[in-house]
């Protein structure tokens, strides 16, 4: 187990510069996932720290050593730094077996036949492919050679192991599966983990913190997960760790108001300090939002949700059913939004048929200045 | 009026590393007028070779394909018409669109294989166009295209010879999720536009529920199931329906004395209802994660072995018995890992304890 | 490269240390290498041929271009090499499309079948036909004349015709190895489409995969071409003795006539220039054919092309490959060894004509054939070592460390391989013949330096694409575990590379075994090759013999072969 620092680091290939100026600390024992939309140099941080790039400026120390800095001429190479890396296209060795593709490390560092087997048997064991242990890689699916490279990395370093995108390739199931398989291994060994995504899905599952990246390399907010989540400090956070709604809104009168052609219609919820006069966009979840239909004498009736004496009135354009949701596009004003509901609690309630008018209530709504592209 | 009609539709065939494979077993379906019908299936299934056999690129061993009231392939009288007679326009996973011809020419072939006017011809290509978003790139290539660009000259072309049956072999895999979704509903606008019947075959449960009037699921070259896709959801014929369709868990359970006990575990009972004419003393226990509820009080007690936040969910392990489920919740109470908490079954559905299919026979089948 | 985009290997490599590291000393090896082999060669062409002591002279060059025999060599050249294009292209074009895309049976077996004139020496096959169709002794044209008890043959061999005829066999394996090829790669939805969208199969091929099928057609005809132009073993031995000459065949007799002197060499520099000329014009016509419209039209799902039936015709249609391979293969191979067992030739091929002399002559009594055989091992094994083992430094230098200025090195690889073999031997006399100290002619090694030089690009084209298939993180990754630069190599990258170095060894062994272009000019009193030995005994009339020596040469070539693929095969089931 080590921490991994970074301090201020540049890498550049050749005239353009793939990160500037990044600094990160990651604390021992933890897992901390790179996230961001491709490219935005989150693997080059890793090959950085790996000693796979070299450094225009800054440092790098992984526990207690400086393994990379331009300004004291100090580069440990890749082999003397102690790190495990799984590859996104997982880099097993075809002409050795599983067994042999593990023993490696060890074969590296001296360790003797019978000491290095036992752990071989081990690690494989952990990431449950301790029955292959004689088989070439060309006889195992893209899940097996996956765990190959993971044991292989565990092998290779109980300090810290990076991992660039690992899951992409495998199928939808699979990546559900291994990145719980990650997660059970991480907390059993208590290994430094720094994990490299654009899928914020396998982010939230194995990370213990999350920094989010932009595409210029700047990390625009590092917390836990469900802080991220509950507190995303800009738009761009906000879209990129889920599906969201940006909704125009803009003030007459002191009330908040939505466009809807040549007219607006109310927007019916508090006003948000601090967003000045100017229009902006109220952010909401597709999941957050509950429809309900008009009521009997004609109007429609706010849904929950602190209303403000209206209620928000949407029409019904398309109802897409997908098994355990029922989707929903919803047209508020000059606005499509994107409403979800568990299909159980559709079917109780009544699905809604395109063409319906509903009223909308929406909860958790964050208010943002700008709506910033993600990708 | 029914316009693809299979009746007892198999396709079996010899393979030097397997030996005889039956890839489509005993498959009979009529597909509706104007009706959008997916075969739905993980990969090996035969929904592809289904497919090709409407086509006619594949021969049958046995049964009936017609279409319309034309019959299209009588094995028992070795009747066959080949596909370039059987007025279907069809969609390729890899697009299939032809490197050196312009969009005009690519859309406009069906049409100049039959020898129409070019007056004609340029109205047809020009209406095509419009309907799938691509008026204007007549003279461009389709190398200087993006793939959803190509993928939808497929779609002009295959419409554009007023086919009333469109066959879509997982047109949208190659296609990146956004994508996916906004030609998704170009589609399915498309056919309620023209009155297509469309058949689709995809491995992507969402997409197929989304897509599709009604849908079957097959594996193995079985049908396990045709119906509605909301009837499908809730009431899967069978273990491999139910898990095919979305995150599942799946319970095994043993019924003394009218009480039901997770297998393999005597600490306490599960509270659920059982089916009025369930005669077994063993049953598998389907329950969907965001259909069973957790409490503080009551239900069946057990602690959380795991949280994890999901987003828009909150994803709980735990045990039954000797059984790892998981539940997903929005509500985010404050259970953390360790805590004491009661589950309470929402719906259930329940399966026979029959044997799993083997991994090995599914593997077997990806690789033919 | 853009921000994030991750960087190739070869940045890892460029970026160890600032010393003289590994890949800056390949550098640097790899390119005095090529430069003492390849470049060196063609320098010293066009300086002794404009440079007269010292001074700048074109009056030779000028001479040898305006003399008509000269212009009739070059004439004929192009003649021959047109003819054998066009045809070959369409018999290969035919037999592609007949194996790959029609329900003809024994497909295998005639697949590999087809392949055997693409091993076969050209000039071997050369001499088959003159004993079968010489216009007076040949055996076909005898038994012709006594049929129609006249004196005109039914063929004869030494004319443009049969020189095209036999090439003609021998290279349009080029044109169906190609297409082949793509049709077997070919996507079928893109047929299918065409089926669905109401194309009948007639129209499907004249519409879809035809076009698409054209470049691979290009690619083989220029293939062709090019191997036809610089050709010298067909004309040799069948238009010679007609006076009939083509710029290879003109150059070499040039040398020859003046008995290997300096104004011979001269002369025979000036027309090479011509003949590189020549070559480079179709190379640039290569180029602008191939890049117009190179299509993306391999599949990813593998399932089979619809096929076209046959019907009524499969047994015709098999009975014309039959026929085929019958005077291609079959023919030539029973003369030369059939001949090889007369007791003289010219006999009717009766079993008492028959004798086991001639082979024990040139395997154990002559010592002119038993060297030759002795040198041509000798030679083809330490070439394709070398140049395997070069190849692959210079290729993983190009491939892997991409250092600046790589596309120089790329080049100077791929140059000998346009230049004719005829062409180089000229070069690498006037190179080594002591202009820098250093006098090899007459030994074994100026063949030796003319082959690495001849056979490095073959030798750098199989490395750069076994290398290519080796990704860069196999090598990150045995870094990441522990092992350094040199390690890792050794470890991951050799291990990798080694069957496609076994398969270069061979591609090189081969054609090494059964050259003739470039050892007839440079070879010594003791140093001849098989090529040389069986063509000058052929000369000397000695016709028996020369054809056991061919029969000889013909098995080592074949056993070679079923070695390669034997070997091959098992890396392949891997």
């Amino acid at each position: 187990m080590a921490e991994v620092r970074l301090d201020r680091i540049t890498v550049q290939y050749g005239e353009k510069t793939a990160i500037g100026d990044f600094s990160l600390h990651v604390r021992d024992g933890e897992c901390l996932t790179l996230l961001g939309p491709s490219p935005c140099g989150k693997t080059t941080v890793l090959r950085a720290i790996a000693g796979l790039a070299k450094l225009a400026s800054g440092e790098v120390t992984i526990g207690s050593r400086v393994v990379a800095s331009k300004d004291r001429r100090i580069f440990i190479p890749p082999e003397k730094r102690n790190v495990g890396v799984v590859f996104q296209d997982y880099a097993v060795w075809p002409h050795m077996t599983v067994e042999a593709n593990v023993l490696y490390p060890l074969k590296k560092r001296k360790v003797p036949r019978k000491e290095a087997k036992e752990q071989v048997d081990d690690v494989l064991r952990q990431v449950r492919m301790g029955d292959y242990a004689a088989r070439m890689p060309f006889q195992l699916s893209g899940g097996q050679q996956q765990r190959v490279a993971l044991a292989r990395a565990l092998v290779a370093s109980q300090d810290v192991v990076l991992l660039d995108e690992p899951l992409t390739n495998l199928d939808a199931n699979l990546r559900e599966e291994m990145r719980f398989e990650i997660k059970r291994l991480q907390n059993e060994t208590g290994i430094t983990v720094i994990y490299v995504t654009h899928d914020q899905d396998i982010a939230l599952v194995i990370s213990d913190r999350i920094a989010l990246m932009d595409k210029t390399g700047s990390i625009r907010q590092l917390g836990a997960p469900e802080e991220l989540c509950k507190n995303p400090q800009d738009s761009f956070v906000y879209r990129f760790l889920g599906l969201s709604n940006f909704i125009p809104v803009e003030i007459v009168d002191g009330e908040m108001r939505v466009r809807s052609g040549a007219k607006s219609i109310p927007f019916p919820y508090p006003m948000p300090s601090g967003m000045g006069d100017g229009p902006f966009y109220a952010a909401c979840r597709p999941m957050d939002i509950t429809l309900s239909r008009e009521a009997a004498d004609g109007r429609a009736q706010a849904g929950t949700g602190p209303g403000a004496g209206g209620a928000l009135e949407g029409l019904v354009t398309r109802v897409i059913y997908l098994g355990n949701i029922y989707e929903y596009r919803v047209q508020v004003g000059d606005s499509e939004i994107r409403v979800q509901q568990d299909s159980f609690e559709a079917f109780k309630q009544g699905v809604f048929r395109e063409g319906q008018v509903c009223a909308l209530g929406i909860e958790n709504i964050r208010y943002y200045r700008d709506m910033e592209e993600v990708s | 009026m029914d316009q693809v009609v299979l009746k007892s539709v198999t396709k079996s065939f010899v393979t030097k590393a397997f030996g005889e494979v039956t890839a489509v077993d005993d498959v009979s379906l009529s597909i509706r007028e104007g009706e959008c019908f997916s075969f739905l299936g993980p990969s090996g299934c035969g929904k592809t070779t289904t497919l090709r056999m409407i086509a006619g690129f594949e021969d049958l061993s046995s049964g009936e394909i017609w279409l319309g009231d034309r019959p299209v392939s009588i094995k028992t009288k070795n009747f066959y018409v080949p596909p370039e007679k059987r007025q279907l326009g069809m969609v390729f996973q890899a697009f299939a669109v032809w490197p050196h011809l312009n969009v005009y020419e690519n859309v406009a072939f069906p049409l100049r294989i039959q020898r129409m006017s070019n007056t004609e011809i340029s109205d047809r290509v020009k209406q095509a166009l419009k309907h799938t978003s691509l008026s204007g790139l007549e003279e461009k290539y389709p190398s200087e295209l993006s793939g959803g660009q190509q993928q939808r000259i497929a779609l002009a072309r295959a419409i554009v010879a007023s086919a009333k049956v469109l066959l879509l072999d997982e047109p949208l895999s190659n296609l990146d999720p956004k994508l996916r979704e906004i030609m998704r509903f170009e589609i399915k606008d498309l056919q309620k536009k023209l009155g297509l019947t469309i058949v689709y075959v995809t491995h992507d449960q969402a997409e197929a529920m989304a897509l599709s009037d009604r849908m079957l699921v097959m594996d193995m070259g079985v049908v396990q199931q045709v119906d509605t896709p909301t009837n499908m959801y809730n009431n899967p014929a069978n273990r491999f329906v139910f898990s095919f369709l979305g995150l599942s868990n799946f319970v095994p359970v043993a019924l003394h004395d009218g009480l039901i006990w997770p297998a393999r575990s005597a600490s306490s009972s599960l509270e659920c209802e059982i089916p009025e004419d369930w005669d077994d003393d063993r049953a598998v226990l389907a329950a969907r994660p965001n259909e069973i509820q957790l409490t503080t009080e009551g239900g069946y007690r057990t602690r959380i072995k795991n949280r994890v936040f999901l987003g828009d969910y909150v994803e709980y392990r735990m045990d039954i018995g000797d059984t790892e489920i998981r539940v997903q919740t929005h509500e985010h109470r404050d259970f953390q890992t360790g805590d004491v908490c009661g589950i309470r079954l929402g719906k259930v559905k329940w399966y026979p304890a029959e044997d799993e299919v083997s991994d090995e026979e599914r593997e077997r089948r990806k690789v033919i | 490269m853009r921000a994030g985009q991750s960087p190739r290997g070869s940045e890892l490599r460029r970026m160890e240390g600032s010393r003289l590291n590994t890949g800056q000393l390949l550098l640097v090896i790899s390119t005095v290498i090529l430069i003492i082999t390849v470049v060196l060669p063609v320098a010293m062409i066009v300086y002794n041929v404009f440079f007269y002591k010292w001074s700048f002279d074109w009056s030779l060059f000028a001479s040898m271009l305006t003399d008509p025999d000269n212009l009739a060599a070059m004439w004929n050249t192009v003649k021959i090499s047109f003819f054998v294009t066009t045809l070959g292209t369409v018999v290969g074009l035919f037999f592609a499309w007949l194996i790959g895309r029609s329900d003809i049976p024994l497909k295998g077996l005639m697949k590999s079948l087809f392949v055997i004139p693409y091993m076969f020496p050209p000039f071997i096959g050369a001499m088959a036909w003159g004993l079968l169709l010489a216009p007076r002794s040949g055996y076909i044209n005898k038994m012709f004349m006594a049929l129609t008890g006249g004196r005109t043959p039914l063929f004869n061999i030494n004319t443009l015709a049969g020189i095209v005829f036999v090439e003609l066999c021998y290279y349009f394996p080029f044109v169906f190895i190609q297409v082949s090829g793509a049709l077997e790669r070919m996507d079928p939805t893109l047929e299918e489409s065409a089926r669905i969208a109401g194309a009948n199969q007639m129209t499907v091929i004249r519409r879809i995969t035809m076009p698409l099928v054209v470049p691979a057609i290009a690619a083989g005809a220029m293939l062709i071409l090019i191997s036809s132009l610089s050709h010298f073993g067909v004309p040799a031995i069948l238009g010679f003795s007609n006076g009939i000459f083509t710029l290879p065949t003109k150059i070499y007799e040039l040398i020859y006539r003046a008995s290997g002197s300096f104004e011979g060499i001269r002369r025979g520099a000036s027309l090479s220039i011509l003949l590189v000329a020549v070559v480079v014009l179709a190379l640039a016509l290569q180029r602008r054919v191939l890049r117009a419209g190179r299509y993306d039209i391999i599949r990813g799902k593998s399932m089979r092309p619809m096929l076209i039936k046959l019907r009524g015709w499969k047994v015709p249609l098999l009975l014309v490959c039959f026929v085929f391979l019958v005077i291609t293969v079959i023919l030539p191979l029973c003369t030369i060894f059939g001949v090889g067992f007369l007791k003289a030739y010219g006999v009717p091929m009766k079993l008492a004509n028959m004798t086991l002399n001639n082979f024990k002559y040139v395997l154990f009594e002559s010592k002119m054939a038993r060297d030759s055989i002795r040198n041509s091992f000798f030679l083809s094994i330490t070439s394709a070592v070398i140049t395997m083992l070069v190849g692959t430094m210079i290729a993983y230098v190009i491939v892997k460390i991409q250092p600046r200025g790589k596309g120089v090195l790329e080049v100077l690889g791929i140059l000998p391989y346009s230049i004719p073999g005829i062409v180089l031997a000229v070069g690498v006399i006037l190179t080594w013949s002591g202009a820098f100290y250093l006098n090899l002619y007459n030994t074994i090694w100026i063949i030796l330096i003319a082959y690495i030089a001849r056979y490095m690009a073959f030798s750098m084209k199989s490395a750069s694409a076994s290398l290519e298939q080796v990704h860069d993180s196999l090598e990150e990754a045995s870094r990441t575990c522990g092992a350094s630069h040199f390690e890792s190599l050794l470890d991951v990258t050799l291990p990798l590379i080694r069957p496609g170095m076994v398969a270069g060894f061979f591609l090189i062994f081969l054609p090494a075994m059964r050259e003739l272009t470039t050892s007839l000019l440079l070879y010594g009193p003791f140093t001849r090759t098989m090529g040389v030995a069986i063509y000058s005994i052929n000369e000397e009339g000695y016709t028996v013999q020369a054809c056991a020596l061919a029969g000889v040469a013909i098995i080592i070539i074949v056993l070679g072969e079923l070695l390669l693929r034997f070997v091959t095969r098992e890396r392949r089931g891997q």
